[in-house]
């Protein structure tokens, strides 16, 4: 797929801005903190309904203003479609596509899809497991819509249960009749089914991510020694898990399990200890794990991989997203500025961000268009 | 900030559920300027139904006297029972006419984020009501979302034991949504494709 025309009304740095598109290559160009992020990032949010630099809406909105809104059309096997998300900081959000309005914006999920590579894609391999399962949630929901519902409620089912758990705690510890108890085996069940549906998904998702991510990977880092060209992911479960077991049933039973046998120590700290939010990814190269292993550019390199991958397992599934690079060249040697570039070449759509012209690759120049002052121009 | 009473006004307008600080001043000017017969029928009318309309003492939906025109009715079918979250689904329900029992009325879902558990629902009531063998299905109708669901689960395993049919209605009603607002239709059908819950 790919955009034919961006439109921001309130977004970021922008109050108004219009900029049409077409397939194939389109740099964007221009000094720091001009708006150049802010356009791409704007493309990645109606794919994800979410910011790759923040966690809340409301830096998304332009200071002053009260509603942001991302406008896009878009072709995808020929046919077009306008997608518009408004952003309303600490109301609902509202999406319409061909001007009908969707009865909840997370609907809207599924129509755009695009997969970004940014700075910020270093703490994948650097930071926290939270980085790692957003990374993974993200990739699941553009691959299955559906998924947003399913995370949607677990979250809540965790927040239910996170209060009871302290209040169960509390009346444990003192006197008065355990109620809270009582219900606490009915959160475990939902607990426990709706977990088990998020981690089938996750494990599928991990098995087809890894061939993947070995082969971009080894395209990425080319140059590098033949024991340090292996990477790998594997999913790593907050419990003992046989490393075969995929079925939602088993998995659900087996997390029932758990929370039965840490029900003491959840009740004493008052947190659920057991489940898909206590999860990460381990992400090895060579023999070694990539946290507190890899070097600076091969975990750069290994960032991008995964990126790449997304990619890849998106593309196989039958429509090219919208690959947008922002600000990645910059922090490559020149064999790998070229390597990524020979590999994105053939994308449907890319979007390329830089301050300067001179560190986009010339195959990937395309279409220009300068960004000075929240104003986009075509050059 | 508006002065004294006004500012009064829009503070107790914005109270309400569904009110937000512009919509309560804006309620309050349409107020300030309605015909004053209007306003007087209002208040009185706020007055009577706090006064006058009661909770029934069979079922815990809204009535004028002691029991609701549900349980007074002789003609409904006492074997079977249907629990809801609020009055409200009662009503909804109704509309469908696929229901000729009786309601037990909770007062609202199970969510410990508000504080609510089986304590503050009408639970105790609905177990004594249960204690003779007149009843022989209870139809679980909360919510279909995440609360209105742990509610079924929680009344299920409570339920289970006591050898009654248990069912709970059919999916089809739009998952995180409530009741209420289920077309009637769509609620009839729930109702008549409602399934025992057995595991
Ligand atoms: N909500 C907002 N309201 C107004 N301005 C904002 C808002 N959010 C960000 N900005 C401004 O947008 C600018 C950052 O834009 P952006 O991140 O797109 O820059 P950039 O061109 O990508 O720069 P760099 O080359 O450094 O990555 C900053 O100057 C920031 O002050
Ligand atoms: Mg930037
Ligand atoms: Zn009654």
């Amino acid at each position: 797929m790919h955009v034919t025309h961006l439109s921001l009304h309130d977004f970021r740095s922008y109050e108004q801005v219009d900029v049409p598109l077409s397939a194939g290559t389109t740099a964007f160009i221009g000094a720091n903190g001009h708006g150049k992020t802010n356009l791409v990032e704007a493309i990645d949010y109606l794919a994800t309904l979410g910011s790759h630099r923040v966690a809340s809406d409301a830096p998304l909105v332009r200071a002053g203003a009260s509603q942001a809104v991302i406008r896009a059309s878009v072709v995808r096997d020929e046919r077009s479609a306008l997608l518009e998300v408004e952003i309303n900081p600490g109301k609902a959000n509202r999406a319409r596509v061909n001007r009908s309005q969707l009865p909840r914006a997370r609907d809207v999920l599924g129509w755009m899809r695009a997969v970004l590579f940014s700075p910020e894609d270093l703490a994948l391999v650097k930071r926290d497991p939270s980085d790692r399962r957003g990374f993974l949630d993200k990739l699941l929901v553009l691959r299955s819509p559906r998924f947003a519902g399913v995370k949607a409620d677990y979250d809540r089912i965790l927040r239910q249960r996170n209060t009871l758990l302290k209040t169960a705690g509390f009346a444990r510890r003192g006197t008065s009749g355990d109620a809270a108890v009582a219900t606490l085996d009915v959160w475990d069940e939902h607990l426990a089914h709706t977990g088990a549906e998020l981690l089938a998904a996750r494990l599928q998702l991990v098995d087809a991510l890894q061939p993947y991510l070995g082969t971009a990977y080894a395209r990425v880092a080319a140059d590098a020694t033949a024991d340090r060209t292996s990477a790998a992911v594997t999913y790593k479960p907050s419990f003992e898990l046989a490393e075969a077991v995929r079925d939602r049933t088993v998995l659900s039973e087996a997390l029932s399990a758990e929370i039965a046998r840490r029900r003491k120590d959840e009740l004493d700290r008052g947190i659920s200890l057991v489940g898909p939010h206590r999860d990460d990814l381990t992400l090895t190269l060579g023999e070694l794990p990539a946290k507190g292993y890899a070097s600076h550019g091969e975990s750069w390199s290994f960032a991008l991989a995964l990126r790449l991958a997304s990619y890849d397992l998106l593309r196989a599934d039958g429509d090219d997203p919208v690959l947008i690079l922002d600000d990645v060249f910059a922090e490559l040697d020149r064999g790998r500025r070229d390597q990524l570039a020979a590999i994105v070449g053939t994308a449907e759509q890319v979007l390329v961000t830089a301050a300067v012209a001179e560190d986009v690759p010339d195959r990937l120049t395309g279409q220009r268009f300068d960004v000075h002052d929240a104003q986009v121009t075509s050059v | 900030m508006y002065e004294g009473i006004v500012q009064d006004l829009i503070d107790e307008l914005g109270r309400l559920p569904g009110v937000g600080p512009k919509s309560a001043q804006r309620i309050a000017f349409y107020i300030l300027d309605a015909d004053p017969g209007d306003v007087r029928r209002l208040a009185e009318v706020l007055t009577v139904v706090k006064e006058k309309v009661r909770f029934c003492i069979t079922c815990g939906n809204v009535a004028e006297s002691e029991q609701c025109r549900i349980c007074a009715d002789p003609r409904r079918d006492l074997s079977m029972l249907c629990v809801v979250e609020e009055s409200k689904d009662v009503v909804a329900v109704e509309r469908t006419r696929e229901f000729r029992g009786r309601y037990h009325v909770l007062g609202g879902a199970i969510s410990p984020i508000e504080g609510i558990g089986p304590d503050e629902l009408r639970v105790k009531e609905l177990m004594q009501r249960l204690a003779d063998d007149t009843v022989t299905e209870v139809i679980l109708a909360t919510d279909p979302n995440l609360e209105g669901e742990a509610t079924a689960t929680y009344l299920t395993r409570l339920l289970r034991p006591l050898g009654l049919r248990v069912t709970r209605l059919a999916s089809g009603l739009p998952v995180g949504g409530d009741l209420e607002y289920a077309d009637e239709v769509t609620l009839g059908r729930a109702f008549e494709g409602r399934r025992s819950i057995d595991d």
